[in-house]
């Protein structure tokens, strides 16, 4: 049994129709996974309702071998999962201290050294942490919410296309940094939309079509797959 | 000795009381701007609930003055002032619960809050007017003058006098220590830090773990302090009268959406910009401009641009054209 895990999960926004359905999703510690898939394929529904933003109809959610279905977004990120949205993901009127200090609000003690320890793994914050985050720029603000998402020290981080929008340069500075949050021993999954770089850099990946789980296997396995080299990846 | 005495003359009916009034404008204007940022609507029940806060100030002044108790040459006012703000602060979380929560929780759009707040307007005149009624009242006592016209003139030997109320002294000692106190709260501390953070994005504010529920109840603390401070401030400054306070939200608003409303530090900066703007545009200048020119030159009308009646006419169109030419304000608030 993985890690963190997202068994058979059905579920859609309010009453409407179902955006994913019987989809399966895993992760354990130390390993990148990356979710990909068509637009509409339901791979940011996946991720959130692995998140707990929205309600399973069927199918559950484990942590650790603990059941969280049915527990609040917030008790889930109590328990170690930390989100980072596509968008809106900092605090843009704050600084890039403040952002961390948020980050780690639920901390009872040792923000100070946390801190630190973010500054270490983006240097690039150091040097800016008194710069209002609005200010900065694209490359640097993912950098900012994955500090933030890190600061309550995680043990399951899900991001939402953290490369959208950043230009080629900085999506590989970027991805090196997803490596150095995974070798602390945090299960990533991660949405993207670049599938050919997420899936060179994941441990896994897995391929929705219409909600449901289409094809999954190891990194390698996915970029070399035929049919989804023709159907994904652009030949 | 004239230029001096033409600039006694401005400060005199102009600076200081711009200075005391543009105080008490800015907290109002704190108040409006704080619920616009945290709360996310526009509260036009601010008035009321300055008058509200106010009220209590008043009635209590009369009890303490009945039983003996007060503060020598200071206003006995400022002795209610932590009861006045526990009712106040009561009152609008009653309000919250019963209301405001309801329209939170479904998440109504900002301008079916601010309907809301409207009811909460007129069921507050109400309850003022069922508790003390719409008269006007004064409860100031203690020492009236600092500095009076008669002693400033003999201690300079010049024509015009100047006056310091204390209602004016205290009014602007007490905004700065409580406006100080409030920024350094919203700046330095890590529960103001997650009140910044919850206006700016709330989303991402939950999903950092900070109570909304926390932030709210917090919110209306602050609220209830600004707005308690403000309404009494006023009130010993001029006099307590409910219709008064309803009529003064034009100028609170125009100050919050001027310095760029969900900027607090905008929002006391706004309260002087209308208060100066208000008075320097209905004061005669007449007297002034007298000293200012040769003898046979003196003014034969008032100078005045703008007869003091219309002084909300001058928060109005400053209103009009900040929302034509810069929405988000001075400092960038939020665009609305």
């Amino acid at each position: 049994m993985a890690f963190f895990e997202g068994t058979q999960m059905t579920a859609g926004y309010g009453d409407g129709p179902d955006i994913i359905s019987s989809c399966s999703i895993s992760a354990n510690r130390g390993e990148i996974v990356a979710i990909l898939g068509p637009n509409g394929a339901g791979k940011s529904t996946a991720m959130k309702a692995m998140l707990g933003l929205l309600n399973l109809k069927s199918g559950s959610v484990t942590l650790d071998g603990k059941d969280i279905s049915k527990i609040s977004p917030q008790d889930r990120v109590k328990q170690g999962i930390s989100f980072v949205p596509q968008t809106k993901n900092v605090f843009a009127e704050l600084t890039v201290k403040e952002n961390l200090e948020i980050g780690g609000f639920l901390r009872e003690e040792g923000l100070d050294k946390m801190i630190e320890n973010i500054y270490n793994l983006f240097p690039i914050l150091s040097e800016k942490k008194s710069q209002i985050v609005g200010q900065l720029s694209g490359g640097q603000r993912q950098q900012v919410a994955l500090g933030r998402a890190l600061m309550s020290e995680p043990s399951v981080l899900m991001l939402d296309e953290p490369t959208a929008g950043v230009s080629p340069i900085v999506m590989d500075e970027l991805f090196e940094h997803i490596i150095k949050v995974k070798k602390t021993n945090v299960a990533i999954i991660m949405v993207e939309q670049n599938a050919k770089q997420a899936l060179s850099i994941s441990d896994r990946g897995y391929v929705l079509v219409t909600g449901q789980n289409k094809f999954e296997g190891s990194g390698d396995e996915l970029l070399n797959d035929p049919e989804v080299r023709r159907s994904f990846l652009g030949g | 000795m004239d230029f001096i005495n033409a600039i006694v003359v401005l400060t005199n009916f102009t600076l200081i009381p711009a200075l005391a009034y543009g105080s008490q404008l800015a907290l109002g204007a704190i108040f409006v701007t704080l619920i616009y940022a945290v709360l996310r609507f526009a509260n036009f029940a601010t008035g009321d609930m300055m008058s509200f806060g106010t009220m209590f100030a008043v009635l209590l002044t009369y009890y303490f003055q009945s039983i003996g108790l007060g503060l020598g040459f200071l206003p006995t006012a400022l002795l209610t002032i932590p009861f006045a703000i526990i009712m106040m602060i009561l009152y609008m979380l009653l309000i919250d619960k019963f209301v405001f929560s309801y329209y939170r929780i479904k998440k109504s759009p900002p301008v079916q809050f601010a309907m809301v707040s409207v009811g909460v307007m007129f069921v507050t005149q109400a309850i003022i007017r069922i508790i003390i009624g719409p008269s006007d009242r004064r409860f100031l006592d203690g020492e009236k003058f600092i500095l009076k016209a008669t002693e400033f003139k003999e201690m300079t030997g010049l024509n015009e006098g100047l006056t310091l109320k204390s209602t004016q002294a205290i009014t602007i000692v007490v905004t700065l220590i409580i406006v100080s106190i409030m920024f350094w709260f919203l700046n330095k501390t890590k529960t103001g830090t997650s009140m910044r953070a919850y206006s700016d994005n709330e989303d991402l504010a939950l999903l950092s773990g900070i109570d909304p529920k926390r932030v709210v109840l917090i919110t209306w603390v602050i609220a209830g302090i600004l707005a308690t401070v403000g309404g009494i401030l006023y009130g010993l400054d001029k006099s307590y009268r409910p219709f008064v306070y309803f009529n003064n939200m034009l100028p609170i608003f125009a100050a919050a959406i001027v310095g760029g409303i969900g900027n607090p530090f905008g929002a006391f900066l706004g309260g002087y910009v209308i208060a100066f703007a208000e008075i320097l545009i209905t004061y005669a200048y007449k007297r002034f401009i007298a000293y200012l020119v040769p003898e046979n030159m003196e003014p034969d009308s008032l100078m005045q641009l703008l007869s003091t009646d219309y002084k909300f006419a001058v928060s109005f169109s400053i209103l009009v054209i900040v929302l034509l030419i810069r929405p988000s304000g001075i400092f960038k608030g939020k665009t609305i």
